[in-house]
């Protein structure tokens, strides 16, 4: 059994002037043991995606699709429910997480107060535990009696992560994890996922980026979005480098690689702005920026195609599509 | 090539607060020098003293010592008059955040009235929108679109352009592009980077490219000026410092650069360790994590020395 | 953005109108109430004799709307107590209206003080920065330690006399030190935004750039703040005066409200005597606070509906 399944999930934002479809039915799956990395620029709706799974509060409405983790459906559990299995069975680094300890507590009791709400009631056995952790992300144990202030940015990074992993959550998502961070910390958190997964303390990953580069280093499956649908999804190695869908194609070769200099070759960006998702074209969203839009694309909406093994994207250059 | 810009001994120390504080040297004793129609991008990490090295050569900033000198003159020593007439005329930037960029309260066509009015007053409405239109279009915008509205209408990515198109309006001899395109997204980047690119190509405009991006540094620049901690620890001919990386420091910047032509083998980095205070360390500002350092490095401030034409260095394995 | 301009937004604005008409009635009736009734400030009726003008009582305790007669020299007057008259036979009505013409009075001096004194200390700490810095938000932090109303009590216990004016400049003195801050605090974030930078590198003057890119800025939300101490000097007035330590002579909603609770209004049956100074009070605040809600939205542009 899959750990997460996605079926044509749709989630709005109401607003007084209408509905903003942010994500606009999609479906995927993430597999115990994978890293599942979802990509795209902002406004795509990747970030809505995630949060919506975790929490969902007003003006954020689920219009339809289930999401089932580990068989239960997150958009119809109830309250106490989904409480539960915050943190120890799915938990969330948010952006910005820097910010999103609680400053006027220490490090353990921050912790101390999270694995309480949960059942546990050993408060040694809690402190070793993260004793551990700190280890695992070299801080050293000063560090749990510190408050989040006293750290440095790299380091409250780290501290995050482990109260956000210390109850061996099934599923981590790490939304947009490494953006505010410097080259150099943003590998020490890439490797310290990677060495989370080894350990077993989580099972599987979804990592939300809009940085395809940091992808192809940690994730096993790609999802690519735009404007709130799926525009391809598939292995790593097949997306990155045989991209089948226009939009994946024009953002790696927007993507600006050591070896390439302006001088010698030029690399375009994608020109054109993203439509606006309250009224969302009938057919392909990403026709006004594409160089290869004939005329099915305004009017027909592209459907998913399988292009490799396990590899699907939608786009009527493709072939098939509905009527 | 002519030297534009000499940047010698350039320090600057800020202290927190009046009675009794700390210092910190943002920039300690930077020496470099730009030509005509170079591009040199700056890069270094949060902490590395780029921005302020900006600033200080914007005048924004005065430093605590040091020289600044622009066509042979002495910037640090100009009074105001000077500036705007004579420096100000020479030298622009574009700045990071698109956004703080425009006085909210006004439309975006009010960044390009300071410049005439500073600048061209004898031109009348009708040449100076024409003037607007052209610069708009010369950054791949449309005007119809663009003028008369307000800085939270447009996207980052157009505000950043317009910023462009009213340095062009001047004809600058040198701009300095702080991190422009790091608040913007991936498919645009590129696009704005290009259109720097073509400034120089263009009017022979040199390029003072401050970023924390490797990538784009290699892509766009000549040189490359590797900073850590207000230090210059690597600087040289881009290929070179990229291609045959000296100081450990490079080479562990190159290594967290997630490249699409290189793999990545796990391994485990050694992180930063909690912040000592490394500002007021004699030695090399590298030296508490560094690898291969030895007594020596936290001693004596290794100097910037030649160590193959057009690569300079300063660690002490190259003594 | 030109005045013009922001006026035009600002009457488009559903908040700012509810705000700005309500205040507009409240300083309508201050003005003109007092007008249409010959009761004086202090809610008598002035009867002259010669040189002299003699304040006359009416008939105590009367329900609003009530009829009643004054015998004077020329005769029987007849008079109607719109709101009718308190335990000593005072006109409500008259010392309702002559009393919101004091507490505005009070609003706009002790808000203006207020306002301008912050204003000035904030900015000039926020620009200059350094040793002025310093020193300025010393005095800002003791004077936000103590007590306003102890102070206000303090000070105006040991007046030999108060009045409107007296009253005014004290509450006026003691209410700058947060819009101080505040003020302080923006020209402290706005010195450094780019677009400063931006005007500098457009060759703008230091003085150009204070009054063209960072006092329109602040300017925004001095006015926001100035209706806050509007607001809170009116309270404040009232508070002082309830306690007994308002103006010695004259009348206004703070003292209506004393008298009212010291004479059992409340209990005795006469709510027309301790319920109009209240709401008066609570429609005014009210209407600044819509005010106040409207402008923000007309100023930062990003909160607009648009």
């Amino acid at each position: 059994m899959a750990m997460l399944t996605v079926e044509d999930l749709k989630i709005y934002y109401s607003t007084p002037i209408g509905h903003v479809k942010a994500v606009d039915g999609v479906s995927f799956e993430v597999k115990k043991g994978e890293v599942f990395g979802i990509a795209g620029e902002s406004g795509c709706g990747k970030s809505t995606l995630v949060h919506s799974l975790i929490l969902r509060k007003p003006p954020m409405i689920h219009i339809g699709g289930k999401a089932l983790f580990k068989g239960r459906d997150l958009m119809t559990m109830d309250l106490k429910e989904s409480k539960k299995i915050r943190y120890t069975e799915l938990s969330i680094i948010p952006q910005y997480a820097m910010n999103a300890l609680n400053p006027t507590k220490k490090i353990r009791d921050i912790v101390w107060d999270l694995a309480r709400e949960h059942g546990y009631n050993n408060r040694k056995e809690i402190e070793n535990i993260l004793r551990e952790r700190l280890e695992m992300v070299k801080l050293s144990s000063k560090v749990a009696n510190m408050y989040p202030v006293e750290l440095s940015g790299g380091m409250r990074q780290r501290a995050t992560m482990v109260v956000s992993t210390l109850l061996n959550p099934d599923l981590l998502i790490a939304d947009e994890v490494t953006s505010a961070l410097d080259v150099t910390t943003q590998r020490v958190v890439i490797e310290l996922l990677h060495h989370f997964m080894e350990e077993g303390i989580v099972k599987s990953i979804i990592f939300v980026t809009h940085d395809l580069a940091l992808l192809d280093k940690i994730a096993d499956r790609i999802m690519i979005m735009y404007a709130g649908k799926v525009v391809e999804i598939g292995p790593t190695e097949e997306v990155i480098n045989e991209p089948a869908h226009p939009y994946t194609q024009l953002l790696l070769s927007a993507l600006p690689r050591l070896g390439i200099q302006y001088k010698k070759q030029k690399l375009r960006g994608i020109p054109g702005y993203p439509i606006s998702l309250l009224n969302p074209p009938k057919g392909c969203r990403f026709y006004t920026r594409c160089p290869h839009a004939f005329e099915k694309c305004p009017h027909v909406e592209p459907e998913l195609i399988e292009v490799g093994r396990d590899h699907y994207a939608s786009c009527h250059l493709l072939g098939g599509g509905n009527q | 090539m002519k030297e534009l810009l000499k940047v010698e001994h350039l320090t600057k120390i800020f202290t927190s607060g009046l009675i009794g504080g700390f210092e910190i040297r943002a920039v300690d004793d930077v020496s470099f020098s730009i030509r005509e129609g170079e591009i040199v991008s700056l890069v270094g990490e949060s902490g590395s003293g780029k921005t302020t090295v900006g600033k200080l050569i914007l005048r924004l900033l005065m430093p605590t010592s040091g020289k600044l000198l622009f066509e042979g003159r002495d910037v640090i020593k100009m009074k105001k008059k000077e500036l705007k007439q004579y420096y100000y005329r020479r030298v622009q930037a574009v700045f990071q955040d698109p956004f703080a960029s425009f006085n909210p309260l006004h439309t975006i066509d009010k960044v390009f009235d300071f410049v005439f009015d500073s600048y061209f007053p004898e031109l009348d409405k009708n040449e100076r929108d024409e003037m607007i239109d052209k610069a708009l279009l010369q950054v791949g915008l449309n005007p119809d679109q663009i003028r008369g509205k307000f800085p939270h209408q447009l996207s980052g990515g157009q505000l950043q352009r317009i910023l462009i198109a009213r340095a062009l309006l001047l004809k600058p001899k040198l701009l300095i592009a702080d991190e422009i395109v790091s608040m913007l997204d991936a498919s645009t980047r590129i696009d704005v980077l290009n259109l720097v690119g073509d400034f120089r190509d263009k009017y022979g405009t040199s390029v003072l490219f401050v970023t924390h991006d490797l990538a784009l540094g290699y892509y766009i620049s000549d040189t490359t000026i590797i900073m850590y901690r207000g230090t210059i620890v690597e600087m040289g001919n881009t290929e070179k410092v990229f291609h045959n990386p000296l100081h450990p420091y490079t080479q562990m910047l190159l290594e967290s650069v997630p490249d699409l032509n290189v793999k990545w083998e796990f391994k485990g980095i050694e992180p930063e360790k909690e912040e000592e205070s490394v500002y007021s360390i004699h030695g090399c500002r590298y030296a508490p994590r560094c690898h291969r350092a030895t007594e020596k490095c936290f001693r004596v401030r290794p100097e910037l020395r030649e160590v193959e034409k057009h690569h300079w260095v300063a660690c002490h394995l190259y003594e | 953005m030109s005045m013009r301009e922001t006026f035009r937004i600002a009457l488009k604005n559903p908040k700012f109108k509810i705000g700005i008409t309500i205040v507009f009635i409240m300083a309508l009736i201050a003005l003109v109430g007092p007008l249409l009734t010959p009761f004086d400030n202090m809610g008598y009726y002035p009867i002259k004799f010669g040189n002299t003008t003699f304040s006359k009582p009416t008939t105590p305790s009367l329900p609003p709307m009530s009829k009643d007669v004054v015998y004077g020299p020329e005769g029987i007057v007849n008079v109607t107590h719109y709101l009718g008259t308190d335990s000593f036979g005072r006109d409500i009505y008259a010392q309702l209206t002559y009393g919101m013409r004091s507490s505005f009075l009070v609003g706009i001096t002790a808000g203006g003080l207020a306002t301008i004194l912050g204003l000035l200390i904030g900015f000039i700490a926020g620009y200059k920065g350094g040793w002025t810095d310093e020193i300025l938000m010393m005095i800002t932090n003791i004077m936000l330690v103590i007590p306003t109303m102890a102070l206000l009590i303090i000070i105006a216990a040991y007046l030999p006399y108060r009045g409107v004016a007296i009253e005014s400049i004290i509450i006026g003195l003691t209410a700058w030190p947060w819009t101080a801050r505040a003020v302080r605090a923006q020209t402290l974030s706005l010195k450094n935004r780019e677009f400063v930078h931006l005007a500098r590198l457009s060759g703008l003057s230091d003085f150009k750039i204070i009054f063209t890119q960072i006092m329109p800025n602040i300017i925004s939300y001095v006015f926001m703040v100035f209706i806050l101490q509007f607001g809170g000097a009116i309270l404040a007035a009232v508070g002082l005066d309830f306690i007994g330590l308002g103006p010695t002579k004259g009348m206004s909603l703070g003292i209506m409200l004393q008298q009212a609770v010291l004479w059992n209004a409340i209990t005795l049956g006469y709510w027309w005597w301790a319920i109009p100074p209240g709401l008066v009070i609570a429609i005014l605040i009210t209407g600044l606070y819509f005010i106040n809600t409207g402008l923000d939205e007309v100023f930062n542009p990003r909160l607009r509906r648009e």
